[in-house]
């Protein structure tokens, strides 16, 4: 395959990359998001995999079978932790506006610079290498592609593809990352780019895979059975062929560990996270990937040694493997994917670590200077914009520096490690920060310090051995001292060396920050931010932290300052929405503590915490604020929350109290006016015998002609309408004395029996004048229950006499009955009189419903005027309900009516 | 020809007393024991004066009142409401509806012969 072709390939690869995040940003502007979605988030994620993945695991498990999966099982098994760390760290840096490893670490840690700084270094130091390979890779595969030999022949760098290589990826780098200038907006072209480079990679990687074992081979099966038959593959199946079980257990730690530290796992995972639920999904969407992009890794190695020969160059077996059976389309196919990998892991972290020597290292470095800032003060974001440029293309010559002098002689995977070992060194101070209140500053720049220290020494120095340093070294020990042996500290001989240097790194690395941590007292300012960063998801909304801040700036200050960063029109906007929000501000000429923690936070996003406290303080008089200050105000911020809550509650709860109330109230207007109609209801029935009292008295008296039988009518009237009279007085005052309560029931045991006898007897003669016989049925016999004897005989006789009432003259027998169950006693008493319409039958309870249906005549209610007072029934009601029975009526109109009531039956045994 | 005086009420004993006491007077007496019989009657009969209890089944004293204010042919009629219903608000209905008397039960036989005379005299 010709370079030209091979050039003109990757071109047309990055252009549509390019086109993908120009689409996506275009898409972005008009509010349809493409990245807002978990699936592209997972693959963006996928970044992991770089060309040491593509070209490396299979090297890596030529020589050392399934090692390889260390660093993938590590991410999978930590995979449901993220639930608690990354969402966590997601949520801290949307609230604090912050934009990479660097700068949370340094925010956590009292704004410090000097930690910014060091651990931009770190990332720098260690990451350069891991870029150098992807270089490598590139220029490796170019090689193969192009029949040349994999090994740098070219004499200086001008005649080097490698370095118009780095060149070109550093002139894409810089055009996906550094678009926006303030580093908390999101990318979402680039990120958009990422997850369509994940996809290719995966394609690419399965695709020869599956031509690899099924295509050469018959299926894994084949290719490890053959491998089975060669002693130098065949050590490599188990696990104990080179590395112990503590090895393992440092290199899974180590790969938990990357993927949440790795400065471009934090970019994407972290800071362009568009919505934390996302989360969810990526948590088992990306070990899925991880599997995916691993299944043919073992079948590729196996049978690339099996074809090539165990000595063949390893990493390229994707590339030389298909090539050999002239499969150059597959041989593109497998280019393209590693550089896919390649290039994303390159734009990703070029673009993270440019954000942190921008805005760790330079700017503070720049701001502190006052005569500097007045320089260049008004051109302040485009000078952020280049300083980033230039970061990204030096980190790219140092990467290709490292590439030409150190990386050429190591394999991939071990170059992958050692930067993986470097960005674990963050763990302690990050882990600690958000789950440790009292992690200090000095405790996480010990812990940096002392586990960066030994990082290099256990790795780095190895590396420069022979070439800078006598190869005694690693055998004697430096100057002769064995257990100051790089590779064998305090004689620990038993690990690989990753797994030696990651186990004493951390040990100096944890016993640094917690030494550190409790060794000295908090600074205010690093307790403010301890606690704001633990306990985050108590503080959640951004304003809670702007409360800590006491100082005061002029407006007008603040105002030139966020002009110099963000331009007049978007200052005035965020002053304006803030004001909006908070309209007393624009009366006072100074900005309120909050405006100004917004406008650092605000900065910080942009140029970084620690950048953003020096610019906030050389315009606001900041006074010392103690650290009992800062809890207090804390807490009241705290109470006042719990306060609201407690108000919110009140008035809820003094809301229903008002609707209990005039609901209460209304019941009293409906009492009240229930015992106005009563009173006027029993004002009429009682004027009605006194009208006829007085008129017939009146006749009588004024007319001596009255003859005398009319004389007898009307006085034997009178005499019936007195009784009525009283009676009805007598009935009003029953039913006040039940209704009031006053009334106490006299219980005496009773006979059922013998009551309805009496009962039957005291009715008989009404009866009889209207020709009706009453027959008795009871099983009840001796049967008694407890009950007051007037009262309940009052019941008797008021529905006997009712059912006589509404019988026509000689109509069929009343039936009185009375049957005697376990408990109970049931007595009925039914007539076969005129029968009332079941639309009444609650109704005839009521006190006067006779009267009342007078009172809203409609046909329907046809009744002629009432016999009786319309008090019985409602008093018998209510009799029985106090002996706690129950009185209802079954009944039809022309057919007759029942009358039924419980009592419970008195307990004899 | 002798003046024609109905009495509606749905107490049996005051039509009793009453019957008797317009007759006593000379008038010719009609009876109605509710408020349907009582319109029955007045298309009938025509009577001079009424004398009617305001709350009756199926149709009340104001009804009748009215209908007897405002028909052709039937506004000659006099009308004395007689009713247990003393609230100035019921008093003042009656008299809304168009009645000539409104008397408060109990009321005085001798009044109320009295002003059935005073209304039956053109």
């Amino acid at each position: 395959m010709s370079s030209l072709t091979l050039i003109i390939c990757s071109l047309c690869y990055l252009s549509t990359l390019f086109l993908i995040a120009n689409w996506a940003e275009s898409r972005s502007r008009r509010g349809r998001s493409s990245v807002n979605n978990p699936y592209v988030y997972a693959l963006s994620m996928a970044v992991y995999c770089t060309a040491w993945t593509f070209y490396g695991s299979v090297s890596k498990a030529t020589t050392d079978g399934i090692d390889f999966l260390a660093v993938y099982i590590g991410p999978t098994l930590s995979a449901p932790l993220w639930w608690l760390v990354t969402r966590k760290i997601i949520r801290i840096c949307k609230v604090q506006r912050i934009t990479s490893i660097a700068d949370f670490i340094s925010a956590r840690y009292g704004k410090n610079r000097g930690l910014g700084v060091l651990v931009t270094l770190f990332c720098v130091v260690g990451i350069i290498p891991y870029i150098s390979i992807q270089i490598k890779a590139i220029a490796g595969s170019f090689a193969l592609l192009t029949n040349q030999s994999g090994t740098v022949s070219s004499p200086t760098f001008l005649s080097d593809r490698a370095f118009y290589v780095t060149l070109l990826l550093a002139i894409f780098a810089i055009l996906f990352g550094t678009r926006k200038f303030e580093a908390t907006e999101r990318h979402e072209g680039m990120v958009t780019a990422i997850a369509f480079e994940s996809i290719i990679k995966l394609v690419s990687f399965v695709a020869v895979g599956a031509y690899i074992t099924f295509g050469l081979f018959n299926g894994p099966t084949d290719i490890f059975a053959r491998a089975a038959r060669l002693p130098a593959l065949s050590q490599n199946f188990g696990f104990d062929s080179v590395h112990s079980s503590g090895d393992w257990f440092w290199h899974c730690l180590l790969g938990g560990l990357a993927i949440l530290f790795l400065p471009r796992q934090f970019q994407v995972a972290v800071v362009e996270n568009v919505d934390e639920k996302h989360l969810n999904k990526a948590m088992w969407l990306f070990p899925l990937y991880l599997l995916l992009i691993n299944l043919f890794v073992l079948p590729l190695a196996f049978g690339g040694a099996l074809l090539l020969g165990t000595g063949a160059n390893a990493d390229g077996f994707l590339i030389t493997l298909p090539l050999q059976h002239g499969q150059h389309g597959l041989a593109l196919l497998a280019y393209i994917g590693g550089f896919s990998a390649a290039t994303s892991m390159i734009i990703v972290e070029t673009t993270a670590l440019s954000v942190m020597i921008s805005n760790n290292v330079v700017m503070p470095l720049f701001l502190a200077r006052p005569r500097w800032r007045e320089r260049y003060g008004a051109s302040m974001s485009g000078f952020v914009i280049n300083v980033r440029r230039l970061a990204m293309l030096g980190l790219l010559c140092l990467a290709y520096v490292y590439y030409r002098q150190v990386a050429n002689r190591l394999s991939l995977v071990s170059v992958g490690m050692i930067s993986f070992a470097a960005v674990a060194q963050f763990a302690p101070a990050m882990l600690g920060g958000i789950f440790w209140k009292r992690g200090t500053q000095q405790g996480a720049r010990l812990g940096l310090l002392a586990g960066g220290a030994v990082w290099f020494y256990t790795l780095i120095i190895p590396t420069l051995v022979p070439m800078l340093l006598p190869a005694s070294l690693l055998t004697d020990g430096p100057f002769g001292i064995g257990w100051l042996n790089p590779q064998a500290l305090m004689g620990l001989t038993t690990y690989d060396a990753i797994a030696h240097s990651m186990f004493w790194s951390m040990v100096a690395n944890v016993g640094g920050y917690v030494w550190g941590s409790l060794g000295q007292p908090q600074s205010a300012l690093d307790h403010n931010q301890a606690v704001l960063f633990v306990d985050v998801f108590t503080y959640a909304k951004t304003d809670d932290s702007s409360v800590v801040w006491k100082g005061k700036a002029l407006l007008a200050d603040l105002q030139r300052l966020l002009t110099t960063f963000f331009g007049a029109p978007q200052a005035n906007r965020l002053l304006e929405r803030y004001g909006r929000r908070n309209p007393q501000v624009a009366t006072l000429p100074y900005a309120p503590p909050q405006l100004v923690a917004n406008a650092e936070r605000l900065l910080a996003g942009a140029v970084g915490a620690a950048s953003a406290r020096i610019l906030v303080s050389s315009v606001a008089e900041e006074e010392p604020i103690a650290i009992d200050e800062v809890i207090r105000i804390l807490k009241t911020s705290q109470e006042l929350k719990q306060v609201n809550k407690e108000l919110t509650r009140k008035s809820t709860e003094l809301q229903h109290l008002t609707e209990r109330l005039s609901e209460a109230n209304h019941k009293l207007q409906m009492a009240d006016q229930q015992k106005d109609d009563f009173l006027a209801t029993i004002t009429h029935e009682i004027r009605s015998p006194i009208t006829s009292i007085r008129a017939l008295s009146e006749i009588l008296f004024d007319d001596d002609t009255v003859d005398h039988d009319t004389r007898r009518q009307f006085l034997g009237t009178m005499i019936k309408e007195s009784e009525r009279l009283s009676r009805l007085v007598n009935q009003v005052l029953d039913l006040e004395r039940i209704e009031s309560g006053k009334q106490k029931l006299s219980l005496t045991p009773l006979t059922i029996s013998s009551l309805i006898r009496d009962a039957v007897d005291s009715v008989t003669p009404l009866a009889t004048a209207k020709y009706i016989s009453i027959n008795v049925q009871t099983n009840c016999r001796e049967l008694t229950v407890l009950a007051d004897a007037d009262w309940l005989m009052q019941v008797m006789i008021n529905l006997i006499s009712n059912a006589i009432k509404f019988s026509t003259n000689g109509a069929a027998p009343i039936l009185l009955e009375a049957t005697c169950q376990t408990d109970i006693c049931v007595v009925s008493v039914t007539d076969q009189g005129i029968g009332i319409d079941p639309q009444f039958h609650e109704l005839i309870f009521e006190k006067f419903y006779q009267t009342r249906l007078a009172h809203n005549y409609t046909p329907a209610t046809d009744l002629r005027k009432p016999i009786g007072s319309g008090l019985g029934l409602a008093i018998s009601k209510r009799i029985i309900d106090l002996h706690g029975g129950n009185l209802s009526v079954s009944s039809q109109p022309g057919i007759g009516s029942t009358f039924t009531f419980q009592l419970p039956l008195l307990n004899t045994t | 020809m002798a003046t024609k005086i109905l009495i509606a009420d749905d107490e049996p004993n005051i039509l009793l007393s009453l019957e008797f006491l317009m007759k006593k007077q000379g008038y010719h007496v009609l009876i109605a024991r509710d408020g349907g019989e009582a319109y029955e009657l007045i298309v009938a009969e025509k009577p001079d004066v009424l004398l009617l209890d305001v709350m009756m089944p199926r149709m009340n004293g104001y009804e009748l009142c009215q209908f007897v204010k405002t028909t052709e042919g039937y506004k000659h009629a006099r009308v004395v409401f007689l009713s247990a219903k003393s609230k100035e608000a019921d008093v003042q209905k009656g008299y809304d509806a168009g009645a000539d008397l409104y008397l408060p039960k109990p009321f005085s036989t001798r009044e109320l012969v009295a002003k059935v005379g005073e209304l039956t005299t053109p």
